[in-house]
């Protein structure tokens, strides 16, 4: 409640320069903040001087004034969400409508006038669209599909008997005189009833959401409303086409006609959206190139769907939203995981923001002497008839589908279902479109819609929750994801089928498994991408799922505990690797980040020991006596974070933003691994000491240990190789970096077993910090060709992994061997990082 | 009704069998029916070659472990009443039906529903879900794709995910409640026409 009066000033603050800077445009008062036609002449004063700078408000007006109404909705709508208390039992569709009240009195009290209202064309074209690409997109599409047949009926038949009897009824009501004198007749009637139909899935998602209904419920609920949008529009179209004939004309041909444009349009409609979803589907499995926008593709074809239905006079709702549930599969399986993830935020932006607006402006427009006429009768009985012909209609098709259904809708779902026929501004939107000309009472017919919008919104909004919670309709209790359940279900529907085959009926499940199938055999085919088609299994994308979650969480909790000490213990590379890569490549981790960490705890040692051994070093050796905690940490992070080949790519690069995507550098991270363990192995198998770090030295070193023998057979180049104690390394590196700029000379933390120089090239760790200009300047791409040349593919290196175990005392005592005892004690918590994640999931679980 | 009444009187048991299965006369001379038409060699019984004949069934990645609950004690053969009875499981919980205080739980009760579920993945019947059994039952049921390490990872998960008492097992109590919030009753049933 505090938040209340900080609410109003903003708000008045914002629209009162809203207004103001409409006041300064004295010019043109019939421009609207989301009218596009504007007259922007600009004055065509002679100059006498130069201006340095002038006042140009009629060239921005539009857009700055669009610009600023779209702030101030989202602003009601922060508002609205702060308020915690208030929204706790106020649905937000009817604080932000209230909203809209405040403001448009606000530009009432400044412009005496009605400025600002929400008009059709912007509705049905800007507003609307992108809203009902959302919820297609966002579908739950099986619960969907098994429901259709339902949804159907209550949108199809639910709506035209809304229309019907509610139009009648106020015809009848009217004959009898409830209304005084109204110039109207039986199809105007009608075409009210027809435009009052239509349950507005904005307003319904609003409130179910919040309310949390079961699924079967919300699904029937939300998708009537979503459905009976495209009906509603079509029937409008039908009846206003009728009014135009007038009364005379209209003979059973006309009628039939009708009827039968009524489906046209309709499955014409949804005909239109699925060919924009097969197009869709098709260009992401080539978009991948231009990722950047790959997401905007879907935006782009999703409003032409619309578009074009609506061009051809068919159903554009029906059009976008069939759109969006074909195409969301093929789309998520087709597009890189980020574009995925863009396409969903941006959706929810748009159609988020715009649901605000328009709620927003259902308030605005309401403050308008203009559009208000009042009749008692007229509004009292169509509200009164909306919702009885709702409950009507509702109980009886429901009873007619319990005859069907394999669990019953109980009647306690069918009150709310009833309740939750919510009006939105699909009916304003069509009353404000009426031709005045034809319909003489629009007005009326506008505010009444007005009125039973608010109504439906604001009352049965308000009551939805505490009606719900008192009748005790099944909840959805929000459950974790588990694996098992999926496992099961799966089960259960191999099940269901193989009853169903028994018993030798044709059921539900039959057309579901011959779907599944006609679907893997062709359409994936078709319209997914060859790698994309590959791992789809539904199972396993939960499992991966699920091992992301915990990857994250780990993580999270690691940085909890501190994050220095989360980092040392190398954790955070492992989940990072597993993120990357999946649990395949799991088992292998362990191994990188011991060496690794081995490798920086040995830094200061290596400056204590070895005095810089080159005389081009000194700059290095400035480097290294700042050496302190966070460059130990900075360092870690250097080597273990895998350095990508394309880092020299800017945050502000626009065509890209991905690193680490090529399967080259895929497969080098895993071979850089492989060697280690290798390495680590084998050195273990000879009795070597094996963490040394390779340089390569302009001349040759000191100290060569025993290693060298075990590989000596192998030339690099000219270059020597040397195998000193761990401790020469950076001076080596500062030494190569700029006596030999074509050589990459990175400091390379291995164990000394094979040192196969062939796969130097590839296999290099990471340079140093210092390094990291010389290296990218100097450009020393790695050779394609020596990776090809790799006498491991990866498959066969995979086998490998299974030796982790045995491994892992043998790295444990190498450490303890070389490394100073601190390192032992960091090194084994981690080692066995695989089962104590294990033990944490299971601890989370219980 | 004439016919459902000719075939009712084929059936030695059917009074008991409605009162057991909850079956209306009408789906049990329809079983009936269905049940000879798959009896290609009027033998009065069922053999799990019977099954196999089914075209569709046959597809089934886990009709091995469907047909296998049907012939669950071991013998080869199903008379039409352990038939009806195993169909019973499957048909969907009725809610306006009154219930007697100390009847025992109707087939289709949601226990033995889980109960048919659970005796699916336990192949050697020792009251358990071995992580092998398990292994065995993903891979019938997941596709080529998924490699064999992925599928025993996806195995040992799913079974840390029950079990409670850290066996490497999960017992039928711990299926039960780690099946607690899925609504069995949708997934376990299917619709008898009448």
């Amino acid at each position: 409640m505090v938040l209340l009066p900080r609410l109003s000033l903003l708000l008045t603050i914002l629209s009162v320069f809203g207004t103001l800077c409409r006041a300064n445009s004295s010019g043109s008062s019939s421009s609207t903040a989301t009218e596009s036609e504007t007259a922007t002449t600009n004055t065509s004063t002679t100059l006498t001087t130069l201006p340095i700078v002038t006042w140009k408000w009629h060239h921005i007006e539009t857009p700055y004034l669009v610009a600023l109404w779209v702030l101030v909705c989202w602003l009601c709508k922060l508002v609205v969400q702060l308020n915690t208390r208030l929204k706790s039992f106020f649905p937000e569709s009817g604080l932000l409508i209230i909203c809209g009240f405040i403001l448009g009195g606000i530009v009432w009290g400044a412009d005496k006038a009605q400025t600002f209202k929400l008009t059709p064309r912007n509705f049905f074209y800007f507003l609307l669209p992108q809203i009902i690409l959302d919820t297609g997109y966002f579908m739950p599409n099986k619960l969907f599909f098994s429901n259709l047949g339902a949804i159907l009926v209550h949108a199809v038949i639910g709506t035209v008997w809304n229309a019907g009897a509610v139009g009648v009824s106020l015809w009848g009501c009217w004959l009898g005189g409830a209304m005084g004198d109204l110039n109207i007749g039986l199809l105007q009637f009608l075409l009210f009833g027809s435009l009052l139909a239509a349950v507005d899935p904005v307003a319904v998602i609003a409130v179910f959401e919040e309310v949390h209904v079961n699924e079967v419920l919300f699904i029937w609920v939300f998708g009537e409303s979503l459905l009976n949008d495209g009906v509603t529009v079509v029937l409008y179209n039908v009846f206003d086409a009728f009014v135009s004939l007038g009364g005379e004309k209209i003979n059973a041909g006309e009628i039939i006609k009708g009827i039968v444009s009524f489906f046209v349009v309709s499955f014409g409609g949804s005909a239109i959206g699925v060919i924009f979803a097969i197009i869709i589907s098709l260009l992401t499995k080539y978009t991948g190139k231009v990722q950047i926008i790959e997401a905007g593709f879907i935006f782009v074809l999703g409003y032409l769907s619309y578009l074009t239905a609506e061009m051809l006079s068919l159903s554009a709702i029906l059009s976008v939203t069939f759109c969006g549930v074909c195409c969301q599969k093929y789309v998520n399986a087709n597009m890189d995981e980020k574009s995925v993830t863009a396409v969903r935020y941006a959706m929810k932006v748009f159609a988020n923001g715009s649901e605000t607006m328009i709620f927003v402006f259902l308030g605005v427009t309401a403050i308008d002497s203009v559009i208000w006429v009042w009749n008692t009768g007229f509004i009292c009985l169509t509200i009164l008839f909306a919702i009885i012909y709702r409950f009507i209609g509702v109980f009886t098709l429901t009873w007619f589908l319990n005859q069907y259904r394999l669990v019953p809708i109980e009647v306690i779902d069918q009150l709310v279902m009833s309740y939750g026929g919510l009006r939105g501004a699909v009916a304003y939107g069509l009353a404000a479109s009426l031709d005045e000309t034809r319909i003489p009472e629009k007005n009326l017919i506008i505010s009444t819609t007005l009125i039973v919008v608010y109504f439906t919104v604001v009352i049965q909004g308000l009551t939805m929750k505490p009606i719900v919670k008192w009748l005790k309709v099944k909840r959805v209790e929000p459950t974790d994801l588990k694996l098992i359940e999926k496992v099961n279900n799966r089960a259960c529907e191999h099940v269901l089928a193989a009853m169903e085959d028994i018993v030798g009926r044709i059921g539900d499940n039959w057309w579901t498994r011959g779907w599944k199938r006609f679907e893997d055999t062709y359409i994936t085919w078709f319209l997914m991408k060859p790698e994309a088609r590959k791992n789809r299994d539904y199972l396993f994308s939960i499992f991966h799922k699920l091992n992301m979650e915990d990857a994250v969480n780990y993580v999270t909790e690691g940085e909890k505990r501190g994050s220095l000490g989360f980092l040392r213990s190398g954790e955070g590379t492992n989940v990072d690797f597993e993120k990357k890569h999946g649990m395949e490549f799991s088992g292998v981790m362990p191994d990188i980040t011991s060496e690794l960490d081995f490798g920086i705890d040995n830094v200061p040692v290596t400056s204590i020991r070895n005095p810089v051994p080159s005389v081009s070093l000194d700059i290095h050796e400035q480097d290294m006596k700042s050496m302190s905690e966070d460059f130990n940490a900075h360092h870690l992070l250097q080597q273990n974070l895998y350095r990508s080949r394309k880092n020299h790519r800017h945050k502000y690069s626009r065509s890209d933003f991905t690193i680490n995507q090529s399967e080259d550098e895929v497969q080098e991270i895993f071979q850089r691994t492989m060697r280690n363990r290798l390495e680590s192995f084998k050195s273990a198998k000879m009795g070597v000491t094996p963490v040394k770090k390779i340089t390569k030295h302009p001349k040759p070193n000191h100290k060569m240990s025993n290693v060298k023998t075990t590989d000596k057979s192998y030339p690099y180049g000219d270059e020597d190789f040397e195998f000193s104690e761990a401790d020469s390394a950076y001076s080596g590196d500062g030494a190569a970096a700029r006596g030999s700029p074509p050589v990459r000379a990175p400091p390379y933390s291995l164990g000394g077993g094979i040192e196969n120089p062939a796969f130097m090239p590839e296999m290099d760790t990471p340079p140093p910090p210092w390094l990291t200009e010389a290296e990218t300047n100097t450009g020393v791409a790695p050779s394609q060709r020596a990776q090809r040349q790799l006498p491991w593919s990866p498959t066969n290196l995979r086998r490998l992994a299974p030796l982790r175990l045995s491994n892992r005392s043998t790295d444990s005592f190498v450490m303890a061997d070389v490394a100073a005892a601190p390192d032992s004690s960091d090194e084994s918590p981690k080692e066995p990082s695989e089962e104590e994640r294990d033990g944490q999931r299971d601890g989370t679980h219980m | 009704m004439g016919s459902t009444s000719s075939t009712l009187s084929k059936i030695p048991n059917a009074d008991e069998l409605i009162q057991e299965t909850g079956f209306t006369s009408a789906h049990l001379a329809r079983l009936f029916e269905r049940f000879e038409a798959l009896d290609k060699d009027k033998k009065g019984y069922l053999s799990p070659q019977d099954f196999e004949a089914i075209k569709e069934l046959a597809l089934n990645p886990i009709c091995d472990r469907i047909i296998g609950a049907f012939f669950s004690s071991g013998q080869e053969m199903l008379d039409f009443s352990s038939f009806v009875r195993i169909l019973a499981h499957f048909r969907p919980i009725d809610n306006n039906r009154t219930k007697e205080p100390n009847s025992p739980d109707p087939i289709n009760s949601r226990i033995n529903k889980l109960k048919f579920a659970f005796q699916l993945y336990d192949q050697d019947k020792d009251g358990k879900i071995s992580r092998n059994e398990l292994l065995q039952v993903l891979r019938a049921m997941l596709e080529k794709q998924v490699t064999e390490e992925q599928l025993e990872s996806i195995a040992d998960r799913t079974i840390q995910e029950a079990d409670l008492d850290r066996d490497d097992a999960i017992s039928f109590e711990e299926f039960r409640k780690s099946l607690e919030k899925v609504n069995i009753d949708h997934k376990m049933s299917i619709r008898f026409l009448r």
